[in-house]
């Protein structure tokens, strides 16, 4: 069955960026303000269901050769290794910190290691995600 | 305090099996690698343990949030002894699967599986929170769903589907039941809770959120909400079964030991007559269904059952020494059933039958393998000096002392049955003429025989020297009896 | 509010009990989904529905609301998020392999 996929096509190749764009966002405000890794990684998944949509899953490997699997391994060995790193430092499991940097371009910044555990979280949402879609999709 | 130690049962599994993800094609690597983590957490559990004993209950505050307000472990010797037998019974069944559970398994993520299944089961021993548990829980149940379907043979997608349903569904009533908690007591830190229950007293609706906990859990524990349990356990390869028969029901039985010693104590007139009267009913319905049928697993499955019904019989009479007989017991189960679902297993394995009266004069082929079968009946029966003993002993004797003659009765009854089932396998299949001629024999592997000869140790040393643990076991039943030890431990110090 | 949002639940578990008790899994599975949404709406009223501040983050006086049961209901959602997905990836794969996504004729015995 070939549809005719002209609109969605167009529309993907702006929209992705939008959407991409939106989970990062959202994945970088997350620990004060509404937004976070799950939501931020669900976003971003959104984004690359979308990809895989309109294109054919072939072609989006191709240019995208990942296994989700593994990113959503490394995703949770990101996210729990912050965790434990608290304990090297001797302070209990799970404990975050943060400071203010100077950055060049953002001024005065506040950086804090949920950031990294949100990034552990956001992959391993991406990839799981991904890897379902994958699995129900691919042996058609 | 700092006890960064405690989290290690939950956090060294997740992270070694996410290792073990990237490490998929090299199947060799895997079994050392899970064999090793196993073997050091049985090390590291045995540490806490003693350190236990000296220091009192350990507690570790998450990110150094103090309790109420933080997600908190807490390890106390009755946590820690189901921790302990949990990490042996599962670096067993890891041996026994590495020869039989096949490459293809081994490749679909079955280590890592089993180590986060371990993770969840740790997680849900020694959280201090009762929303933690949930997740703790839902850890161990996702990876139960995903060990369940490993293989995806048709029986096994059938039973998984309504496996998940279930247990989704009492997932489900796990939330309903921590909302109303929630909303009444306004916390969920299991000391907390218990504190404020003694405060504001359990009035009728606190007994009716009790009792709320008390279904979930019975259906995680199989106690009288059984009827999914015999179905699912006897699908998937045996290493797995043999990991669900020792692990999963011990988990909602070690809930309800906590929620119904710690929490809602306070009206036993109502809840723990109905955990009694649900006990019972267990054993009679359990040990029917463990005469009834002759498919090893389906005898297995059921001996599961009853096992469960005879340990809250411990908890419905309630004493101190009642819970000193249900801790032996509950140790001596996770490693005799585990022996027996291995053994109905390799049953399977060597003849290729599931039905016991298919199956003759095993013992003739493989005499080391069919004493092994006599070692668990004796031990289930709980015929002395084996590990089944102790705990019957002890649950027998308070029962005695608070007068609840119809448990004592149930409980032995069922004993015989236990002794029943298992000779009926004993002398239909080990016994008898052998039907297997010399040139059709399947050789028993010693990957398979050997972690049924460690259970058998087990057993055997559980037994003898039950004066050995006694002290941990002791430990663990006063802080059951006394919640004030508890409290003090994790409230106290503020 | 309180009473409305009670109401609302209720609809949502007859709903989720009709959705369950059928015999299409795939009705089933939709069922499920409604009534954790059901039980994530139950613990956000019984944490109290209340308008006010973000906890903690300013030291101005004003009230704020529990956020508990915000944490609590992230959490729950992840899980069912996540159970969700396995199930139907579940369901697709028996509803192949057994070639019916009717219960009914998934009932069967281990004997045959």
């Amino acid at each position: 069955m070939k549809i005719n996929d002209v609109i969605l096509r167009t529309v993907t190749r702006i929209v992705v960026f939008i959407i991409l764009t939106f989970g990062v966002y959202l994945f970088l405000s997350g620990h004060n303000t509404p937004g976070g890794g799950f939501i931020g990684g669900l976003v971003l998944a959104s984004a690359i269901v979308l990809l895989y949509l309109s294109n054919d899953i072939e072609k989006v490997q191709k240019s995208l050769p990942l296994d989700f699997k593994l990113v959503a391994a490394s995703g949770v060995l990101l996210a729990t290794g912050t965790g434990l790193g608290s304990l090297l430092f001797g302070v209990p499991f799970m404990s975050q910190t943060f400071a203010y940097f100077d950055l060049p371009v953002f001024g005065k910044t506040e950086l804090t290691t949920v950031t990294i555990f949100e990034a552990g979280v956001a992959l391993a949402v991406v990839g799981v995600v991904v890897t379902i879609i994958l699995s129900i999709s691919e042996d058609e | 305090m700092m006890n960064n130690i405690i989290v290690l049962p939950l956090i060294i599994p997740i992270m070694v099996g996410v290792i073990l993800v990237f490490l998929r094609p090299y199947v060799k690597t895997q079994r050392v690698i899970s064999l090793v983590t196993m073997l050091g957490m049985v090390g590291i559990s045995l540490y806490i343990l003693n350190k236990i004993q000296t220091d009192g209950i350990l507690r570790l505050d998450f990110g150094g949030w103090e309790p109420p307000f933080g997600i908190l472990f807490v390890a106390d010797s009755f946590a820690m002894l189901f921790v302990l037998i949990a990490n042996i019974v599962t670096a067993i069944c890891l041996i026994y699967a590495f020869s039989s559970i096949g490459e293809s398994h081994e490749k679909m993520f079955f280590y890592p599986f089993v180590l986060f299944l371990i993770a969840g089961v740790n997680g849900s021993f020694l959280t201090g929170d009762l929303f933690n548990l949930f997740v703790c829980f839902e850890v161990m149940l996702l990876a139960s769903y995903v060990l369940i379907t490993l293989g995806g043979k048709k029986a096994q997608l059938r039973e998984s589907i309504k496996y998940v349903v279930i247990n989704i569904l009492s997932s489900w009533f796990f939330l309903v039941a921590l909302a109303y908690l929630y909303g009444t007591l306004g916390t969920l830190n299991m000391a907390h809770l218990s504190e404020r229950v003694a405060e504001a007293g359990q009035g009728p609706l606190l007994t009716t959120i009790s009792i709320l906990f008390l279904i979930v859990f019975s259906l995680k524990a199989g106690l009288l909400l059984f009827f999914w349990l015999p179905g699912s356990y006897s699908v998937p390869p045996t290493a797995i079964a043999a990991l669900f028969g020792a692990l999963l029901t011990k988990v909602g039985i070690y809930a309800l030991f906590r929620t119904f010693t710690l929490i809602f104590y306070h009206e036993p007139s109502i809840t723990h007559t109905l955990i009694g009267i649900m006990a019972g009913v267990t054993l009679v319905v359990g040990s029917i269904g463990a005469i009834a049928y002759q498919d090893v697993r389906l005898i297995s499955s059921y001996n599961v059952v009853i096992a469960v019904g005879f340990i809250l019989v411990g908890l419905a009479v309630a004493t101190q020494t009642s819970f000193e007989g249900s801790i032996y017991y509950v140790m001596h189960d996770m490693i005799a059933k585990a022996m027996l679902f291995l053994i109905a297993g390799t049953m399977i394995a060597l003849t290729g039958k599931t039905k016991i009266d298919e199956m003759s004069g095993l013992i003739r082929n493989y005499p080391l393998f069919g004493w092994m079968v006599f070692v668990v009946t004796c031990s289930l029966a709980g015929i002395p000096p084996l590990s089944g003993f102790v705990g019957k002993l002890l649950v027998g004797e308070a029962a005695i002392e608070s007068g609840s003659y119809v448990l004592l009765a149930l409980a032995f009854i069922s004993s015989i049955v236990v002794l029943y089932s298992l000779l009926r396998i004993f002398l239909n299949s080990i016994f008898g003429e052998t039907i297997i001629s010399p040139e059709d024999e399947v050789p028993l592997k010693k990957g398979m025989i050997v972690p049924i000869i460690l259970l058998a140790i087990g057993t055997v040393f559980l037994g003898l020297g039950a004066e050995f643990i006694s002290g941990y076991v002791s430990d663990a039943a006063r802080t059951l009896s006394n919640p004030s030890v508890y409290i003090e431990a994790v409230l106290g110090g503020n | 509010m309180e009473t409305l949002i009670i109401l609302l639940i209720g609809i949502l578990v007859a709903v989720a009990t009709y959705l369950i008790l059928s015999r299409n899994i795939i009705r089933v599975i939709l069922g499920t989904a409604v009534l954790s949404h059901a039980v994530h709406l139950l613990i956000l009223t019984l944490g109290g529905l209340k308008t006010g501040n973000v906890p903690l983050l300013t030291e101005a006086d004003a009230p704020y609301t529990d956020a508990l049961p915000q944490a609590l209901i992230l959490t729950a959602i992840v899980i069912s998020f996540a159970v969700t997905a396995f199930i139907l990836v579940l369901a697709y794969r028996a509803y192949q392999d057994n070639g019916t996504d009717d219960l009914d004729a998934l009932r069967g015995t281990n004997d045959e």
